[in-house]
């Protein structure tokens, strides 16, 4: 039976489609068979960041909808054979995905994965309730930047009480990925800090991934940053973070770009 | 950045500002959305079982929660229909 995993943050362009393929093409290649899930209905980028949007033929709509099988629908990474991409619909009005629907999809891929990774659209509306309706884990993005730290906050007051597992009395296992972080900023006083974002928002920490120029590289290439640049530092911490989602315990290190004189000069070169 | 903003920059960074600003910001609004959820289900339910027994227009009712120090006082303003509706409802319930 499958974890199922929201990736959620209340205000968009924080990093949550990049975040998603990332966490789950790094559980891909711990073995885990992963499939990728994208809520985003009318503006998908899942499978444009997955690298795979001229392979999409049927989406989750037609699967909701029962005009195509799940099956149909599932596109296989190339790059990762335990990798599966379910896409989001472009044209279809939003409106089709019924919550019958949805809980008929989420129990099939239960059954077929080990995780079951649901990319959210951003905001606190209908799609982002639905997407993290059956989640067992969120997997909530915030840079450390004011909007975002308080659009977090409510949408973990959302997650602590419009899910399937808040109805039933249960807690919802949430942790708090940070990304875009600049060591150096924050050091300076110029950023929040890791601490100061945890202290404010007191869930427990998944990950820091540092601003990196890698990242938009990754989504230039249409591939998630672990596949493309694995010895990146975000792809490291995005490893990391995968490996603590599966329950190990690995130290958290504050990853950050070469920086130094030389580091500049050269260390891009040299990655 | 030039060298000057090397030795400037530490005596007004802004990070402490953004903490201490998210900090009380967020205090309120935590209050606020919880009160507001309680506020709604008492709400629902002192109508449910007012609707019971009298004809109530939903509009026409104002709930409120005033937090106090010591003591926190929930106000319920209910305005029932003109005493000709009454007789019915009170027939309606028995």
């Amino acid at each position: 039976m499958a974890k199922v995993l929201v990736v959620t943050s209340g205000k968009g362009g924080v990093g949550k489609t990049t975040s998603t393929a990332a966490l789950g093409a790094a559980l891909a290649q711990t073995g885990q068979n992963v499939v990728v899930v994208d809520f985003d209905v009318g503006l998908r980028n899942l499978d444009l960041v997955m690298g795979a949007e001229r392979r999409v033929v049927y989406d989750l709509i037609n699967v909701v909808q029962g005009d195509a099988k799940l099956a149909q629908a599932l596109i296989r990474d190339k790059r990762c054979d335990t990798l599966s991409l379910l896409p989001a619909s472009q044209t279809r009005d939003k409106d089709n995905l019924t919550a019958e629907g949805v809980a008929r999809v989420m129990d099939e891929l239960r059954e077929r994965f080990d995780w079951v990774i649901c990319d959210s659209p951003a905001g606190i509306e209908r799609g982002a309730t639905l997407a993290m309706r059956h989640a067992d884990v969120a997997v909530v993005v915030t840079n450390p930047e004011v909007s975002s730290v308080r659009d977090s906050d409510r949408i973990i007051g959302i997650l602590d009480s419009k899910t399937e597992r808040a109805e039933r009395g249960e807690r919802m296992e949430k942790h708090l990925l940070l990304t875009r972080y600049d060591a150096v900023r924050a050091e300076r006083g110029d950023m929040l800090k890791v601490d100061d974002v945890l202290e404010i928002l007191s869930i427990p920490l998944l990950g820091i991934i540092p601003e990196s120029p890698d990242v938009l590289r990754a989504s230039n290439l249409g591939a998630p940053v672990t596949l493309s640049d694995a010895n990146s530092a975000p792809a490291r911490a995005y490893m990391d973070a995968a490996r603590r989602l599966k329950g190990e315990s690995v130290a958290m290190s504050v990853p950050s770009e070469p920086k130094g004189f030389f580091g500049k000069l050269f260390g891009r070169r040299a990655a | 950045m030039n060298l000057f903003n090397l030795f400037t920059r530490r005596e007004n960074t802004s990070a402490p500002a953004a903490r201490e600003r998210l900090q009380v910001l967020l205090a309120h609004e935590r209050a606020a959305i919880g009160q507001s959820d309680l506020v709604s289900v008492l709400r629902e339910e002192i109508l449910a079982v007012i609707a019971k027994h009298v004809a109530i227009d939903r509009e026409k009712v104002k709930v409120k929660m005033d937090k106090g120090e010591q003591i926190s006082t929930l106000e319920v303003d209910i305005e029932l229909p003109a005493l000709v509706g009454m007789p019915a409802a009170r027939a309606a319930a028995h």
